[in-house]
């Protein structure tokens, strides 16, 4: 860019009523108190009657002079600028023009328009043109012809389904959504324990599909599941079929319209879809963990392509998972916690809550193994009929959590041996042949509330672990 | 359309490292074997018997166990082991 070295510089589009105002404005300008040098964003036969008129619709100059509104009318000394005023507002024209009589006929103030730098996408697009990314990542160029969908699969960064290509706009666009900076380390991710910055998680979420105001949630999702106590690298190596589950509580969830409602684990919901989403590509194209190699899982799961919701906190008679863990209603949270995908438990007919819990804990008993009692977890989620017997009768979720943990003892005498058996149990509870053991009796029982209010369901969500190892995490998502 | 399309690389941009496995010791006479149990469910099951038959050859033979199987063995750990063992022998079980 190089401006005039004195003299005034105004930048317009046609596009602009107050663009058009100004016109017999800067013809006097012209005339009276040359130089003045126009850069047009849309039409360069903007004003015949003019003499310097640019061509800027690459918005160059625009870009470079950071024009936020048309007009802008710039004071130009030396070859910098010294004043700038945007709009028209007759008095600051006449000061920054030194005319007097400067739009005698003109009303005395208009607001201008938005310049064209400032159109969606554009932003990040003249960044990327004439100025600096601050971007660190390794640059990959494709010829022209090559599609980049399918670069994506041939470099083998995808999950199996298309991923949106990572430009550089993109990336630009997506770090919007975030005020931390693109080189700040979020987390070590497994399993190659690699330091992984803000802008790679902005790639992967690009790829994913996430819009820019999920950043603050897809970091904190980040940042959460690579704290130790979750054990993402068991989750991820593990011949089991687990994946890690994403809860998001408080009000982020309702702000960017993620799903706690109907088909709350299924597809539809772009928020719900797409920051699980980029877990799975974070731990997949950052971490080095692909199925195959390090992941040994001999089912897997649809879990792991993404599995991620929001708690249903829109009725205040139980408190959400994260008011019980002590977040206040206005905190907002992410929990990971280790999901198989969801087992329905329906019961159309009880109708007191006892009957209800009876119907759930026959389905928990059942979870991996009826004999199974070590290395297990669940989240329970109730649906919204289910729900409805409960508070009909006064039940709190203490309560509900309570009565299936009465239910939920199994006889040591089928306890099974083998895999998980009774490590991890009590050496007296061993021991004691005739005695019970919880049925969680090394790993939590959560209940949560999720679902769509017509049907008599509820869900169970089974996860390995407990004891000393994978354990659910909640972090704060700070914006 | 333009003549080249830029990406941005979503990936560590590290190189797997190959390194070359540590020499195999010719023959275990004389040496001192250590013993490595994850914790994972069954493995001590596993252990005991190479222990038993190692010993039975007259082989020194040293016993570790990590806290936890999803966890990677501290490197406290990894450094007893070397510093007290020839070969170690790992065993993975459920």
């Amino acid at each position: 860019m190089k401006l005039l070295d004195d003299g005034l510089v105004a930048v317009v589009k046609r596009d602009c009523p107050t663009c058009e105002l100004v016109v017999p404005v800067l013809r006097s300008i012209d005339r009276s108190a040359p130089p003045l040098e126009v850069y047009v964003q849309d039409d360069p036969h903007y004003d015949e009657g003019l003499r310097n008129v640019v061509d800027d619709h690459e918005l160059e100059t625009s870009y470079l002079l950071d024009v936020e509104t048309v007009p802008t009318l710039i004071r130009v000394r030396g070859g910098a600028e010294v004043s700038r005023i945007v709009g028209w507002n007759r008095d600051e024209w006449r000061n920054l023009t030194g005319i007097a009589d400067l739009g005698d006929a003109l009303p005395a103030t208009r607001p201008g328009c938005g310049s064209k730098t400032r159109d969606p996408g554009m932003p990040a697009r003249l960044k990327v043109r004439y100025g600096e990314t601050g971007l660190g990542s390794r640059l990959i160029e494709l010829p022209g012809d090559v599609d980049p969908e399918e670069a994506c699969f041939d470099r083998g960064w995808t999950d199996g389904l298309p991923v949106v290509p990572p430009t550089q706009e993109r990336v630009l666009d997506m770090l919007t959504g975030t005020a931390r900076s693109p080189g700040e380390i979020v987390a070590v991710i497994p399993p190659n324990l690699v330091p992984c910055s803000v802008e790679k998680v902005a790639i992967n979420a690009v790829m994913a599909g996430c819009k820019p105001e999920y950043m603050p949630v897809v970091l904190a999702v980040i940042e959460t599941a690579c704290r130790a106590e979750f054990g993402l690298h068991g989750v991820l190596a593990t011949t089991n079929a687990v994946a890690p589950a994403v809860m998001i509580n408080g009000p982020i969830a309702r702000a960017i319209g993620m799903n706690a409602k109907g088909n709350v684990f299924g597809q539809g919901n772009r928020a719900n879809a797409t920051i699980g989403r980029t877990l799975q590509l974070v731990v997949r194209n950052v971490g080095g963990g692909r199925p195959g190699e390090i992941d040994r899982a001999v089912f897997g799961s649809p879990a792991k392509y993404t599995f991620c919701f929001a708690e249903d906190e829109e009725d205040q008679r139980w408190e959400s998972y994260a008011v019980s863990l002590g977040y206040s209603p206005q905190q907002s949270t992410v929990t990971i916690f280790p999901g198989d995908g969801n087992t329905p438990v329906i019961d159309h007919t009880a109708r007191t809550p006892e009957e209800l819990c009876r119907s759930f804990a026959g389905c928990l008993r059942a979870v991996y193994n009826p004999g199974h009692v070590v290395q297990l977890q669940a989240f329970l989620a109730v649906g919204g009929e289910h729900q409805q017997v409960f508070y009909q009768a006064g039940w709190s979720k203490a309560r509900v959590k309570e009565e299936l943990l009465k239910l939920l003892l199994v006889p040591m005498s089928e306890v099974v041996p083998g895999r998980a058996g009774t490590d991890g149990l009590e050496e007296w509870q061993v021991a004691a042949k005739d005695g019970f053991v919880p049925k969680f009796a090394t790993g939590p029982l959560n209940i949560i509330r999720a679902g769509g209010s017509a049907g008599k369901y509820s869900a169970i969500i089974s996860g390995i672990g407990g004891n000393k190892t994978i354990r659910p995490v909640t972090g704060e998502i700070k914006l | 359309m333009n003549s080249v399309q830029i990406l941005l690389d979503p990936t560590a941009e590290t190189a797997a490292v190959s390194q070359p496995r540590i020499a195999r010791v010719p023959s275990l006479e004389g040496r001192t074997v250590g013993l490595l149990d994850i914790a994972k469910p069954r493995a001590d099951e596993f252990i005991d018997r190479l222990d038993e038959l190692l010993r039975a050859r007259g082989l020194a033979v040293k016993r570790y166990r990590k806290r936890a199987f999803m966890e990677r063995a501290a490197p406290e750990l990894k450094q007893k082991i070397r510093a007290e063992c020839d070969v170690v022998i790992e065993a993975l079980a459920d």
